[in-house]
């Protein structure tokens, strides 16, 4: 009896480790790496922030985009600019709350005009961002999206 | 928005080669307006917090400016509002002072109100003015996009020209942890008589708020 409670617990804790949103790290260099990937999949590389309220406005969609289409080969990706000390106080509740299962990474090298230029030469710097690639096209849009610019846009690169 | 195309398979292809082209040529034309380094400047007159007008001819007698698009709540904006204080107190005296201008639509960014921006004017103590762009003329022409970004100008016989655009420093998050101070070295390059180098630099900020 004992010890099967201690599996229930078990089997509780793990689901709640793995239903959790996870935040990784990353740098410039795996940044590129991952703005720059070349294989059948469709990627949809968000730039957003917690304070940016543009972002907050529109990172439903792209929750809901990768919800509906993963299975197609698209695979949306949110990078956060959030100040990495900010991530266990704000990033990791705001992504609980607005219950997001896509990836999220968080950006850790400040020095922006080392790297920004690397994602796109139109980028000015202004969040939101968002980049939709596969090894055809590539479209950079330093805007705010709609939902269905969104989706247009990714149904339209994937053509 | 940028289109780019990297590998055609087909000739069906080609519909979509001639739209993405036709758009990456717009997109090519929309990030070059506004000015450049080497540019020269536009003038302005805008309501300071104070209730008088500023213009930019007001500065004649100075060597230069340092132009700030700016605004009340983007965290960018608040993190370097010290540092901007701190230039004005360093470089004013040497001809270079501080002008900010907030160009957010008010509609859009409650925040950015002329009676909050006065509010933080004076909490703040901002010893430059603070100048709403009300018709959202003045970022437009200048090419702004976000907040902060920095227009340096020279004051070359009477006429200002953009010398440097881009952001502060290389380190928005910790002022302690800044190695590349952009506005300081391009302000000595200037006073010096050389070109600022890099005359131009990026940074994350926020969207200027504006009705499509």
């Amino acid at each position: 009896m004992r010890y099967s409670i201690v599996i229930i617990l078990f089997y509780i804790f793990n689901f709640a480790q793995s239903s959790a949103q996870s935040v990784k790290e990353i740098d410039s260099d795996a940044l590129k790496a991952l703005t720059y990937t070349m294989n059948d999949t469709t990627y949809v590389v968000n730039f957003w922030a917690t304070w940016c309220s543009p972002c907050v406005k529109e990172i439903g969609y792209f929750e809901e985009l990768h919800r509906q289409r993963e299975s197609e080969k698209v695979k949306v990706i949110l990078v956060s600019l959030d100040f990495p000390k900010q991530i266990d106080r704000r990033v990791i509740p705001f992504l609980k709350e607005k219950e997001i299962t896509a990836d999220v990474l968080l950006m850790t090298d400040l020095d922006y005009n080392s790297w920004i230029d690397r994602i796109d030469p139109s980028w000015s710097g202004a969040i939101p961002a968002t980049l939709i690639y596969n090894k055809e096209t590539r479209v950079f849009l330093e805007q705010e999206l709609t939902r269905d610019e969104l989706f247009n846009h990714v149904t339209q690169i994937k053509q | 928005m940028s289109y780019s195309i990297m590998l055609h398979k087909s000739s069906n292809d080609m519909k979509k080669t001639i739209l993405t082209s036709v758009l990456a040529l717009m997109a090519f034309m929309l990030v070059n307006a506004g000015l450049k380094p080497g540019d020269n400047a536009v003038e302005f007159s805008l309501k300071n917090v104070d209730g008088t007008s500023v213009s930019l001819s007001d500065y004649a007698d100075q060597k230069g400016m340092i132009l700030v698009f700016t605004c009340n709540p983007c965290p960018f904006s608040k993190a370097y509002e010290q540092r901007i204080i701190s230039l004005h107190l360093s470089y004013a005296d040497q001809g270079f002072p501080v002008v900010a201008i907030n160009p957010n639509d008010v509609e859009i960014s409650p925040d950015d109100t002329m009676d909050k921006m006065k509010a933080r004017a004076e909490e703040q103590d901002y010893p430059f003015p603070y100048l709403k762009d009300e018709s959202q003329e003045v970022y437009k022409a200048y090419g702004a996009s976000k907040t902060p970004h920095i227009f340096l100008l020279q004051n070359k016989g009477g006429k200002f020209k953009v010398a440097y655009i881009g952001a502060i420093d290389d380190n928005a998050m910790d002022a302690a942890e800044v190695t590349n101070k952009y506005v300081e070295k391009a302000i000595a390059a200037l006073i010096s008589g050389s070109n600022p180098d890099p005359a131009t630099t990026k940074a994350i900020g926020c969207t200027i708020k504006t009705k499509s």
